[in-house]
């Protein structure tokens, strides 16, 4: 039975082409899918002509049952591209979804005036159609979700990189402005870009301000803890500052101990204890002359 | 069995080690260092592992043990170079060396050790009136 | 040596230079374990590839004492064998999976994952 409706339909496809596309492409039309201010409609019946000839060569092997299998390949990776450049052109998840849904109407249309005699078999083909179909739907939606996904992890990692500067303040004198929340992925960044600054500019002494940075919380501060430490390893001395009053509270709150890492209130204050390190001093011109 | 060279540089005895530091090899390093400072009444020793690839635990152990010893025998002890991945590596690891003094590099480890031995300093490239 | 081929594969995983440090001092750690308390065992290495990522995964099998309780093993600063007691922790935290069994008198096996970052 259900051999039968399988090959029904491929069947179906194979000699209803034309007429399948014609139809499709009214329903998609219908639907309000054909979005003439982001693609032009010759590409989409192109698309749509393309997905046909691909989904009956994929029917000739008769298993609707798994779209992951080998068979549909094709027609997954035909999916894959319609969807990503849809994703690109800014149609949304639900518009690239329908365009395979769309496909149920002309199709159900056909087997009913095929199989108009044979209720079992109809029914059976409807069902067979409408699980493949949606298989293949819900594959679009998820490459979708995968190509937006990927342009967040790359608008993350761009502002990973905006985020971080290491900046030089004087001979041998680093600082880190940190800013925004901070976690695990980012904190590593930012470790390593510090650590390897210091080995390229043989700094002796870095500030790591974290004036810019919201919460302070144990994984936070563990963090700060262990740049200090290997900054430390590497022969070079740590400064944090800007530590907020309530900063300051919620790290005593939370028992952390902070006594070997010199801290202080201001950037300025820690640029003075890191000038004291490099026995360096500024002197004001005016109290120079007196 | 190969041996890590210990350089002699006035009163501080200078090692660069630029092998994969096996145990045994470390362990031998400990020994010959604990000698020579014994034989030289070296005061400082500078311990280069900028070509170094990884310090584990042992290594660290080590290392920790050549300043704990060398103190005890009147030398103080500098390692110096160690690259950011390592740092990392051995914070992560939970081994801070805190007994250790730590340079970027022979130069300023040079310095650090005169600073801390109180020696004048007369390297001729940095010689300030 | 077990250092330079965990090194070996792990630059050709396109590891960073970090991540490499990271995974080769968790396998020296792990192989001497595997060597002063197991009495020498084995050392497997697989690489793990799936959709999203990539990951390599070291397995030590010793067929020495076993450890009779592993959260003391894994503990900092406990040890047996007159270590700093580092080893079995710090390797832990090195990586990203970490799965030890052992059974007192037949030994020891440890298995542990590091992923890759995704770039």
């Amino acid at each position: 039975m259900s051999l039968s409706s399988t090959s029904k339909i491929a069947d179906l496809l194979e000699k209803n082409e034309t007429e399948l596309l014609r139809n499709w492409l009214t329903e998609l039309e219908a639907s309000g899918l054909r979005r003439d201010d982001l693609m032009r409609s010759t590409e989409l019946n192109q698309q749509c002509h393309e997905f046909l000839r691909m989904f009956r060569s994929a029917a000739q092997h008769e298993n609707f049952s798994d779209v992951q299998a080998p068979e549909w390949g094709s027609v997954r990776q035909l999916l894959t591209d319609i969807s990503r450049d849809r994703a690109q052109q800014g149609f949304t998840p639900s518009e690239v979804a329908t365009f395979i849904f769309s496909l149920k109407k002309p199709l159900f249309d056909q087997l009913k005036r095929e199989l108009a005699q044979q209720n079992d078999l109809l029914i059976d083909s409807i069902w067979t159609v409408t699980d493949v179909l949606d298989q293949l739907g819900l594959w679009t939606t998820e490459v979708f979700q995968q190509t937006r996904e990927k342009v967040i992890l790359r608008q993350q990692q761009e502002l990973l990189e905006l985020s971080t500067p290491v900046v030089k303040l004087w001979e041998g004198i680093l600082a880190l402005p940190m800013i925004g929340t901070l976690d695990s992925a980012r904190t590593q960044v930012v470790m390593e870009t510090l650590l390897q600054q210091i080995v390229e500019t043989g700094s002796q002494v870095v500030v790591i301000d974290i004036t810019g940075v919201p919460t302070v919380d144990t994984l936070v501060a563990q963090y700060l803890l262990k740049t200090v430490e290997a900054a430390r390893l590497m022969g070079t001395d740590c400064i944090i500052s800007g530590i907020r009053p309530q900063i300051a509270q919620t790290i005593v709150h939370l028992g952390l101990d902070l006594s070997g890492v010199i801290t202080k209130a201001t950037l300025a204050d820690a640029f003075a204890i890191a000038l004291k390190k490099r026995q360096l001093t500024i002197v004001s011109k005016a109290s120079q002359s007196v | 069995m190969e041996r890590i060279p210990i350089l002699q540089m006035g009163q501080f005895l200078l090692v660069t080690i630029q092998v994969d530091m096996h145990d045994r090899l470390a362990l031998a390093l400990q020994d010959d260092l604990t000698n020579r400072i014994v034989k030289t009444s070296a005061s400082g020793v500078l311990i280069d592992i900028s070509s170094l690839e990884i310090v584990d635990s042992f290594i660290g152990r080590v290392l920790g043990n050549i300043a704990t010893v060398s103190q005890l025998l009147g030398a103080e002890t500098v390692v110096v170079g160690m690259q950011p991945a390592i740092a990392i590596t051995l914070v992560e690891l939970g081994l801070s060396l805190s007994g250790v003094r730590t340079a970027a590099n022979v130069d300023t480890g040079m310095r650090l050790l005169q600073t801390v031995l109180g020696v004048p300093f007369h390297g001729g490239l940095n010689a300030n009136p | 040596m077990v250092r330079q081929k965990v090194r070996a594969q792990t630059v050709a995983l396109g590891f960073g230079l970090v991540d490499q440090t990271k995974i080769v001092t968790a396998a020296s750690e792990l192989a001497r374990n595997t060597l002063d308390y197991g009495g020498g065992g084995s050392v497997t290495l697989e690489v793990l590839e799936s959709d999203q990522r990539v990951g390599l995964s070291l397995k030590f099998t010793d067929q020495g004492a076993g450890i009779a309780n592993i959260e003391l093993a894994l503990q900092n600063g406990y040890t047996t064998g007159g270590g700093l007691g580092l080893g079995l922790g710090g390797a832990k935290r090195l990586m990203h999976e970490f799965e030890i069994t052992s059974e007192v008198g037949k030994g020891t096996c440890v298995t542990t994952v590091r992923w890759r970052q995704q770039s």
